[in-house]
């Protein structure tokens, strides 16, 4: 059973007062992570809004010791602070449980500069959480596009909407052979909860992508980031799994439409209630295009589903 | 007590012995010719249980660099090395090492850098990175790698500075020579265990290197600046308790030979300086007063014991392996010139650049160039 959003335990790790703007879903997710993990953790952060929110020196809004490494190290960095606590502790020298090492990374820190660093510590199995909050696009240097960012999107560097698809990076780390897997989604707090809690309770590399609706880059109004959360989950443009020890499991409602119980719906109207894809659909190949963002939906869940069957 | 071991090993396998010798915690490190023995001997003493340490086997330089300054934030003692490429390409990480005050310590064997490609060593590698907030040693001798890590790391906890100790490719990383390792128990009195102020903590939640606003940022940038210019000091405090500890000794922030009556100085530093030595020998077989200033420690600059070392109306002849592009000649003589303006209007400074990309540098060849410059 997922645990209910009643169910949450009440500590807070993100402290009120820090510079995100409201209704900013890194900063939603990053709560839930909180409940999780609790306070026996190490951060690490990469050049992102949840740096340009955690506060100003020396004010810090995230309840944990906080490391800002370089943009390109999430995985490198990671892994030298757990290696770190692991052999100071077998020397003696740190007494208690271990702490949590986990990074909070944007799609750019994950997908783009910071892939390099987070396969080589996945590779190596480093005892890490990796998680990234999936906001498809640079949002902290104004939107710029990131490889996370779908077909057909405006950003600052994709004028007239992007040309090519976005890339599966959460399938790419399961390729990896990494025990623990999985997506997840702000609308879905307990769903992601657990899987926080999974991770937390799972030795060697961990990754957790949560997608992150971003009222400045998808242009939509603040108070509508949970049910754009939603609908990407609802259109199937987001998918809910996680894969341990290699074998993907669907979770609803992305394993209806998996299953095929429920059928996704049509993605015009996720697109049309967002800005960032205006352009396209006021151009005169809106409906070829439209088609073509429906087809790489298409093409991921019925991949996704076969790759699922995969259990050896 | 236990005596001293003496054996022959190559640089790369000294520089080993002293990450051993150094207890360090953990060693990210990734190969490039010719610092990769150093990687592969920690590699193996860590695996026979020789070092109890990890070793991180990442899968380029920025992120050994990177893994490096996050193990050392979490109080380990962190060591890694690198050359030429390898270096340049850890160039970001060093300044958040320095930044950060991260003391951790590397060594970067000395190699020419690409384009076009060359393994063999000049000094480009290090001195490119002259902004960086490192704290440089270079060394002369396979003993002095030893020595200078210990060293290094006992000035980088100290004042919380990263510090590179330099040494030439395969002159010194691939030939053995002899080397003294001094009981565990006089290493362990000489460098105590890491105890750091502050380190990531789960029981003291707080941030490190956060954005800033001005008027932190600058006083933070200021503190480094000062912190660096005190390391000279306590460099000269560890060559003198290393001293008087082991007996073994390379000069402090600098080195000299038959300097005090010289009218001609050689002015080198890393393993020409040591074929130097025998350089000044033949010049004054030949009756020319010669002699040497090394400095062991190129940054910070040891300005004041330069000042004070070189004897009247001395000829400084700076052997540069490197150039300092945009300006004629090489860096040495360029730094060294700008400490000697109006402090020692006597001395006259002359400068070639040679080596460059492991052309090799005998005695008698540098003093030939020596006895050339006197004309120039
Ligand atoms: C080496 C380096 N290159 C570029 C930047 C500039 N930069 C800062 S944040 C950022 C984008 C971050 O994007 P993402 O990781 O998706 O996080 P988000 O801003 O969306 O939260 C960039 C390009 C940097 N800080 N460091
Ligand atoms: S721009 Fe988007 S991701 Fe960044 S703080 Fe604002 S809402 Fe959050
Ligand atoms: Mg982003």
């Amino acid at each position: 059973m997922t645990t209910s959003i009643k169910q949450l335990p009440d500590i807070e790790q993100v402290l009120s007062g820090n510079g995100a703007c409201g209704g900013c879903p890194a900063t939603m997710g990053l709560r839930v992570v909180g409940k999780a993990l609790g306070s026996n953790a190490i951060m690490l952060l990469t050049p992102s809004c949840a740096v340009a929110s955690m506060g100003m020196t020396p004010k810090l809004g995230y309840n944990w010791p906080c490391i800002n490494i370089c943009f390109a190290s999430a995985g490198s960095s990671a892994s030298g602070i757990t290696h770190a606590v692991e052999i100071m502790q077998e020397k003696g020298r740190l007494q208690g449980e271990l702490p949590t090492v986990f990074t909070w990374t944007g799609d750019g820190g994950t997908y783009d500069i910071g892939f390099q660093a987070l396969s080589a510590a996945a590779e190596r199995n480093d005892n890490i959480i990796h998680f990234c909050y999936n906001n498809e696009a640079y949002s902290n240097t104004g939107v710029q596009r990131s490889g996370a960012t779908p077909r057909g999107c405006f950003t600052t560097t994709t004028p007239t909407g992007k040309r090519q698809p976005k890339k599966n990076l959460a399938l790419l780390m399961l390729e990896h052979n990494i025990p623990y897997v999985a997506t997840a989604n702000v609308a879905y707090p307990g769903d992601l909860y657990d899987k926080v809690v999974k991770a937390k309770n799972t030795p060697g590399t961990k990754y957790i992508e949560i997608l992150a609706p971003c009222y400045l880059g998808w242009q939509f109004d603040m108070s509508e980031t949970v049910q754009m959360s939603r609908a990407a989950v609802r259109c199937g443009a987001w998918l809910l799994w996680e894969a341990e020890n290699g074998k993907i499991n669907f979770n609803n409602p992305s394993a209806r439409i998996i299953s095929g119980k429920k059928a996704a719906e049509p993605v015009d109207e996720y697109l049309m209630n967002q800005g960032r894809f205006n352009r396209l659909l006021k151009g005169p190949d809106a409906t070829q295009r439209i088609a073509e963002i429906q087809g790489d939906i298409d093409r991921e869940i019925a991949f996704m589903r076969e790759r699922a069957k995969i259990t050896v | 007590m236990k005596a001293a071991q003496v054996t022959m090993e190559t640089g790369a396998h000294a520089a080993a012995l002293a990450v051993k010798s150094a207890r360090v915690d953990v060693v990210p490190g990734y190969p490039i010719t010719p610092q990769t023995s150093i990687m592969e001997a920690v590699a193996e003493m860590v695996e026979n249980g020789e070092l109890h340490a990890r070793f991180i086997p990442v899968e380029g330089e920025h992120s050994a660099m990177a893994a490096a300054v996050a193990a050392s934030a979490a109080g380990a003692r962190v060591f890694t090395a690198t050359s030429a490429n390898g270096l340049l390409y850890m160039h970001e990480v060093l300044h958040m090492a320095s930044g950060g005050r991260l003391p951790v310590v590397m060594c970067n064997v000395n190699r020419g850098i690409f384009a076009p490609w060359t393994l063999w060593a000049d000094h480009q590698d290090s001195m490119a990175q002259r902004d960086t907030g490192w704290i440089q040693y270079h060394c002369s001798s396979n003993q002095e790698v030893f020595n200078t890590i210990l060293q290094a790391f006992r000035v980088a906890e100290q004042i919380n500075i990263p510090v590179m100790v330099n040494f030439d490719g395969f002159t010194i990383s691939h030939c053995l020579m002899p080397l003294t390792v001094p009981p565990q128990e006089e290493i362990d009195r000489f460098l105590p265990p890491h105890e750091p102020e502050w380190r990531l903590d789960p029981a003291h939640p707080s941030s490190f290197s956060n954005v800033t606003n001005a008027p932190e940022y600058a006083p933070f940038r200021q503190m480094l600046s000062d912190d660096i210019m005190a390391a000279i000091p306590l460099v000269k405090q560890a060559a003198q308790e290393y001293k008087d500890i082991t007996g073994m000794w390379d000069g402090d922030t600098i080195d000299t030979y038959r300097l005090e009556d010289a009218e001609v100085v050689a002015f080198a530093v890393n393993s020409m300086a040591a074929e130097l030595r025998l350089s000044v020998d033949i010049l004054r077989e030949q009756g020319i007063k010669a002699g040497l200033l090394r400095p062991r420690l190129y940054l910070p600059f040891p300005a004041e014991d330069i000042i004070n070392a070189l004897p009247q109306n001395a000829q400084v002849m700076v052997l540069d392996r490197n150039y300092n592009f945009g300006h004629p000649g090489g860096i040495l003589a360029a730094e060294l010139k700008s400490v000697l303006f109006g402090r020692r209007n006597d001395i006259t400074v002359k400068n070639r650049v040679m080596g460059i990309g492991g052309i090799d540098l005998t005695r008698r060849f540098m003093a030939d160039e020596i006895r050339a410059m006197m004309d120039d």
